[in-house]
This record gives C-alpha cells, sequence and structure tokens, in this order.
C-alpha cells in the first residue's frame, strides 16, 4: 500500500489575536505547527501502514520552513516526505493550491501508484475543507470527507470502508481505491513517537520541488490563479451574558414559563 | 542498543546551548535533549544577557543573535512606599558596539541559540524529557526519556536542566533545595511602542536601561525587583525568597500587581499591555549550595548546579560559562577516552579558578545577612528615604538640625554601635 498524506503548516490560532482597530489578523508571537487534523491523518496513514504492510509519504505546499511539518510526520512514522516550495505558488487559494498539489500527487503516483490520499478534515487557519475534495476531484477520484473510522481497507479486492460523521448520525460508505479520505481527530489518539522516530525526524531532509518540477500551469496558481479575495475581517459581537436566577425549582419555572412563551410568540410575528 | 553519541546535554537553556555548541564545533557527536516544545519555550528571563561570555562561545554573535536593546544605563533604587532613591550609571561607552549587555527574550534567543547548535552538527531532540541517567557500575552511561524506546548512551552526560535538577537530586549531588536556597520570581512582559519607552526613560533610539530595585518593591522580604527595557515590550518582575514567600498570604501575582501599581512605577508602564506572565524559581543558595559537579560521566552546569550570583542578577552568564567549562572538559576526556570523576573534576577546577565560583564565594553570606537582620529593609531602607527627603525639604530648619533629626531616625532603639555593627555586616557581605 501506498499512503500518501497531504498537510499544511498552519500558525497555532490559540496564538493568534486580532486587532481590535484594524481587523487585521497578529500572527507575531504565533508559532506555527502541524494542522491538528492532518497529524490525524499521518497517525490513522501509519496505522494501516503498519497492518497493512506498505509506505506512508507526506506532501506539504509552503515556504521552506514547511520543513518543520514533513518532521513532525517522520515523528508520527510516515516514511518520506515531498516539500513543493517556489514563490509562483505564494498566495494560492484553495482553487490554486488544489491543483498544485493534485500535479504533485499525479508525479508521485507516478513513480509509486497511490493507493489512497488522507487530508484532515479542514485546515485550522481557514477552516474552509476545500483542498482535499479539490484535490479528489482534479484526480477523478471518489472522495470521503469527514471520516471518523476506517472499518476496513481490503488490498486484493481495492476497496475500502468507513464511518463518516454527518448531521445527526453516522455513515457507513464503500468505495473503491484509490480514493482521497478526510478525517476528523476522533479517529483516533496521537501516539507518543518514540524516541528512534524523533532522531529519525530531525535528521530527515525532504524531497524539494519547485513549479519547474512539476506539470502545472503557471497561471493556475498563486494570486493569478486564485480568484478568492477577502472582502473583510471581523471580530464578531461578543454576546451578552445571561441571566442566572436562584431559588426554588417552582417558583422559577413561574416565573420562567410566561418569558418563553413570549419570547416565542415574538418569534412568530 | 541504540547509537551511542559522545554526549548528551539535558535541557536546551542557555548552559546546555553553550556546552553543546562548544563540543559541536569541536567535531563530537552531540545530542540535545529539551522538554519543551522548542528551545526557548519554558525559559524564563528577566533578562540581560552578558556580552562578554556570550561573545567566548560565539565570537561577534551580535551581529546575528535575536537582541533587544543593548544597555547604556543600570539603575539601582532604593525604593520605600512613596519615595525612592535613585542611583544609577550611564555611560556612552555602552553605547557603541561590541555593547556591554543586552536585553533579550529568551524564548527568541535560546531558539537562536540552538539553531546554531546544529548548524555545529548537534541533534537537537525537542518535547522529551528525560527522566533518569542510566547508571551501570556507579557510572552514568546515558539517559533513559518519557519516549517509547527511549533509552540513549553517550560517554557523558551533562545534566543542564535548570533549578529543579530532578536529574541531579537522583544522582544524590543534592538533596531538595531548602527554601531559602530558591528565590521564587515572577515576571510580566508588556507592550509599549518603542517611542514611549525611549521618552519615558530618556533613551536614544533603540538604547536601553535596567532598573534593580530594593525594598517595597518585594514588600520588604529579602529579593529584587526590576524594569527592563526590551524594543517594544518592559519586562517587569519580583523575586523574593521562598522561605519568606511562603510565609506570607500574598501570591506572587499580588506581589507583583502591587509593585506595577506602585506610584514609582505605574508612570513607567502607563498603557502597557500585558502579554505574558512567567513564574519561575532563582537559585540562590550561592556558594554554599553549590553541589560536586562531576561523578563518573556526568558533569553538572547552569543553575542545575546553583550558579546564580543573585545580588548581581547574573545568572545566564555563569551558566554559559560553565557549560563551556563543562563542554572543553569533555573534549579533553575523549581525547583521553577517560570519563572517570578524575578526568571530569578538571571541570570543577576550571569553575573554580574562574569568576564564577569566586564571586559566589564573595557573596556567599549576602542573602543570609540579609534575611536574618529584616530591619535593613525594613528600618534602614526607609531612614535613608527620610534621610534624603529631609535634606531636599525647604522649611526654614537648619540643616545642622535636619542631620541631628535623621541620625536620631537611623539610630531609632539602636546603639550607635549596633547601627555600625550592622552597616559593616552588610558591607562585609555584598562588598
Ligand atoms: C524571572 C527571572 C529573571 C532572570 N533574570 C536574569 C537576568 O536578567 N540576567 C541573567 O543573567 N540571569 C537571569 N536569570 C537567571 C537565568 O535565567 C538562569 O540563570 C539561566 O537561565 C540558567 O540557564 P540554564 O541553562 O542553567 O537553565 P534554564 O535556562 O532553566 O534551562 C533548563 C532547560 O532544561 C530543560 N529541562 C529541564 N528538565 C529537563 C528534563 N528532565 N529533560 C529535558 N529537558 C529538561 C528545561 O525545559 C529548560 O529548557 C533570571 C531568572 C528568572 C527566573
Amino acid at each position: 500500500m501506498h499512503l500518501l498524506v497531504c498537510i499544511k503548516q498552519v500558525p497555532n490560532t490559540n496564538e493568534i489575536k486580532i486587532d481590535p482597530k484594524t481587523n487585521t489578523l497578529d500572527r507575531s508571537g504565533a508559532t506555527s505547527i502541524l494542522n491538528p487534523y492532518d497529524a490525524h491523518a499521518v497517525e490513522e496513514a501509519v496505522r494501516w501502514k503498519r497492518a497493512l504492510g506498505g509506505t506512508v509519504s507526506v506532501l506539504t505546499m509552503g515556504p521552506p520552513q514547511a520543513k518543520e511539518v514533513i518532521q513532525k510526520s517522520v515523528e508520527l512514522g510516515a516514511d518520506r516526505g515531498y516539500l513543493l516550495t517556489d514563490k509562483a505558488f505564494a498566495g494560492s487559494d484553495t482553487l490554486a493550491t488544489s491543483y498544485i498539489l493534485s500535479t504533485a500527487v499525479q508525479k508521485i503516483a507516478s513513480s509509486i501508484p497511490v493507493d489512497l490520499v488522507f487530508c484532515g478534515k479542514q485546515a485550522i487557519d481557514g477552516d474552509t475543507a476545500q483542498v482535499g475534495p479539490g484535490i479528489a476531484s482534479r484526480l477523478n477520484i471518489p472522495q470521503l470527507t469527514y471520516v471518523e473510522r476506517i472499518i476496513e481497507i481490503k488490498p486484493e479486492q481495492q476497496t475500502i470502508k468507513v464511518q463518516r460523521h454527518i448531521d445527526g448520525g453516522h455513515e457507513i460508505v464503500e468505495s473503491k481505491l484509490p480514493c482521497l479520505v478526510t478525517v476528523e481527530k476522533e479517529i483516533n489518539e496521537l501516539t507518543y513517537a518514540p524516541l528512534p522516530d524523533m532522531i529519525r525526524a530531525v535528521r530527515y531532509h525532504p524531497v524539494v520541488w519547485s513549479v519547474s518540477d512539476l506539470d502545472a500551469d503557471i497561471n493556475a496558481m498563486g494570486l493569478k490563479g486564485s480568484p478568492t479575495a477577502v472582502k473583510k475581517i471581523f471580530t464578531p459581537k461578543q454576546r451578552a451574558g445571561g441571566e442566572i436566577w436562584k431559588g426554588k425549582a417552582d417558583e422559577l419555572a413561574k416565573k420562567l414559563v410566561p418569558l418563553l412563551i413570549g419570547d416565542v410568540l415574538s418569534c412568530r410575528q | 542498543m541504540s547509537e551511542k553519541f559522545d554526549a548528551i546535554v539535558v535541557g536546551a537553556g542557555v548552559s546546555g546551548l553553550a556546552a553543546a555548541y562548544v563540543m559541536a564545533t569541536n567535531g563530537l557527536n552531540v545530542a540535545i535533549i529539551e522538554r519543551g516544545r522548542k528551545p526557548g519555550a519554558k525559559n524564563v528571563m528577566g533578562g540581560v544577557l552578558y556580552r562578554k561570555m556570550m561573545e567566548e562561545i560565539i565570537p561577534e554573535f551580535w551581529k546575528e543573535a535575536p537582541l533587544e536593546r543593548p544597555i547604556i544605563e543600570q539603575n539601582f533604587w532604593l525604593l520605600d512606599h512613596n519615595s525612592v532613591v535613585k542611583t544609577g550609571y550611564r555611560g556612552m561607552e555602552w553605547a557603541d558596539m561590541p555593547h556591554n549587555n543586552y536585553t533579550v527574550f529568551r524564548g527568541k534567543f535560546d531558539q537562536w541559540f540552538a539553531e546554531k547548535c546544529v548548524q555545529a552538527g548537534a541533534l537537537l531532540i525537542n518535547e522529551t524529557a528525560v527522566k533518569h541517567c542510566i547508571v551501570k557500575d556507579g557510572r552514568v552511561i546515558g539517559v533513559e526519556t518519557d519516549r517509547p524506546e527511549g533509552d540513549l548512551y553517550a560517554d557523558a552526560v551533562i545534566l543542564a536542566d535548570g533549578v529543579n535538577s530532578l536529574l541531579a537530586k537522583e544522582l544524590g549531588l543534592h538533596t531538595e533545595w531548602r527554601k531559602d536556597e530558591v528565590a521564587l520570581a515572577v515576571m510580566e512582559v508588556l507592550k509599549l511602542s518603542a517611542d514611549k519607552i525611549e521618552e519615558r526613560f530618556h533613551l536614544n533610539r533603540g538604547m536601553g536601561a535596567t532598573i534593580e530595585l530594593f525594598g517595597d518593591g518585594t514588600d520588604g522580604m529579602v529579593g529584587t525587583a526590576y524594569v527592563y527595557t526590551n524594543q517594544n515590550h518592559i519586562s517587569i518582575g519580583c523575586g523574593a525568597l521562598l522561605s519568606q514567600m511562603s510565609e506570607r498570604t500574598t501570591t506572587p501575582y499580588e506581589l507583583l500587581e502591587r509593585f506595577k501599581q506602585h506610584p514609582m512605577i505605574k508612570p513607567l508602564i502607563e498603557g502597557a499591555e500585558p502579554c505574558e506572565y512567567y513564574a519561575h524559581l532563582i537559585p540562590e543558595g550561592g556558594y554554599r549550595s553549590v553541589p560536586p559537579l562531576v561523578r563518573d560521566g556526568v558533569l553538572v552546569v547552569g543553575d542545575a548546579a546553583q550558579l546564580v550570583n543573585g545580588i548581581h542578577r547574573e545568572g545566564s552568564n555563569l551558566a554559559m560559562t560553565s557549560g563551556r567549562f563543562a563542554a572543553e572538559t569533555v573534549i579533553r576526556a575523549k581525547e583521553a577516552n577517560r570519563f572517570d570523576r578524575q578526568t571530569l573534576s578538571h571541570y570543577e577546577r576550571l569553575v573554580r579558578e574562574s569568576f564564577i565560583m569566586k564571586d559566589l564565594k564573595k557573596y556567599k553570606t549576602a542573602s543570609k545577612t540579609l534575611e536574618d537582620n529584616p530591619d535593613y529593609f525594613h528600618h534602614y531602607l526607609p531612614a535613608v528615604n527620610d534621610a534624603m527627603k529631609e535634606m531636599f525639604t525647604v522649611d526654614g530648619v537648619s540643616k545642622s538640625e535636619k542631620q541631628k533629626k535623621i541620625i536620631k531616625r537611623f539610630l531609632r532603639n539602636k546603639s550607635v554601635l549596633g547601627a555600625a555593627r550592622d552597616g559593616i555586616k552588610l558591607l562585609w557581605a555584598v562588598k
């Protein structure tokens, strides 16, 4: 099995503030991390590699320091990493990014065929959840999004069965391989990497590709290839805190019910 | 058995990084193990970094290291409730390269320093804690980390794991520090524009100042408070002996808040926005608390060895220099291929013969003298403030009468002899 995971380096959103005056993101001081959903994707790929045999590759597009998330993936057990880095890629939106990544997947697959592509459900800095599906449609392979469990993979039959998270429940689906899955955090618990993997990661240098290494149309990438424009960033208004009443339950209920009825009536109007 | 290194350094603080850098640049195969997410992530410092000791490790480091401001003015304030007596020194020779010292953020600085170590060939493993030293026949031969398959072996292990040094304790090099051997320090980083900083501290563009305060900043406890200028931030903090802090009901955080509200401090930090808050221990035991520094296969450096000069808030420089000495010793040991205690005791000798032990010895009674004589902080320090007020207040009372009044207040409940004795003791302790 060749399992390929697309990963992204993101700013730790817990450390990002929005400047209330200018409404811009203040990323200073925020550290960069492997997108948490992607970490679970790598973990899942590694688990299936251990169960079925094979290789796990990871692929990322980003600045040279995005090498760190490849090393992090090697810690988690990935075997190989590809870093796409070029000024031509800068400013790519989800459309252009999924295009660039799909050309890289094709290039990787041309030397070792890829059975399964993993992505995180979404990246925590944009929350779009578009890049995974974008890659799948460009590669013309099935996509299984919001996967919370991989039930089985049958390499001989080239099939996969997963449980997806859907509104209000779960869905169990089967698909042919190759396909692309995007995973939820619930899919697994990250394991604490063994020391030899930590050492291997520190010493690991990924394969680095620039735009000339890909069979890609330069007009479909970067700012030129990105129709998305950010109109405005703002902090949502804080909601006023609720009221807390203390007292006997039945008395409070008497006080509450007329209010609720009043609210319902006013909503209906 | 897994790969064997020439040396393993536990902890990527300044002492550990100094040791690793010197060994790696001399061709040794070095692994650094740090429990934080990155070097500096867990390192707390006010922080004034001294050029000289860093330069001995990386010449001309100031050309590329992330530094905040070169210090051109150092102040000492004797702070009372509502007043202050100030002394200090500003020298323009400190404004020229190479500067005397700098403010730094350890988070950034340590990361840069670690990167230099990696470039020199050291292996840096983050997010991994060392749980024990592996000891065989009384000799340290490696470390056991908290990771699966986590043992790592080396000819020498350098413990640079900071003030708590559980590892040195486990080896029996020291016991739990007593509460009067450590200070609890709290600090905050406040954001303030460079313009405001330069205006309030009367600084030329890019230059910095420090203020060290005794007295009310620690609410009369033995310790110091400080205010340092960074590029766009102020570092402010205070710390006092744990023995005294733990007798109080006020929390360290409240102590710092109180300090920030002090009428002499408030105007300096008006409108500055809190960004980060830290609390950390500082070794203050000094000379008498320094444990044995070597055993078969192991050396202890920096805070882990209590190498801090509390009176002069010097810690990072002693840490770096001890790290360098340990590295030089391991390089020598490697040449001789002997890592027993006797060979490694070269390190102990280097430390003893350097400024590190000489300074610690000089101030060996300072903290204790201050702790045992609460009068210094509670009586004499306010009295000095009173004396200045008396002399500078023009109210028709003759100067000689004022002097009599001052002396009387100084001696309140004390004989001249008693006061003289207190004075001599203090001079002796901190001279
Ligand atoms: C508030 C404050 C202000 C200070 N101000 C100054 C100043 O202005 N100037 C000055 O010179 N000194 C100052 N000091 C002192 C100075 O910070 C220390 O002396 C210096 O950092 C000591 O360096 P070190 O490398 O020995 O230890 P540390 O810097 O504490 O580094 C120890 C490292 O070891 C790691 N570690 C610990 N245990 C383990 C383990 N088991 N496994 C793996 N890693 C481990 C820690 O995460 C840490 O990174 C200040 C200290 C404090 C607390």
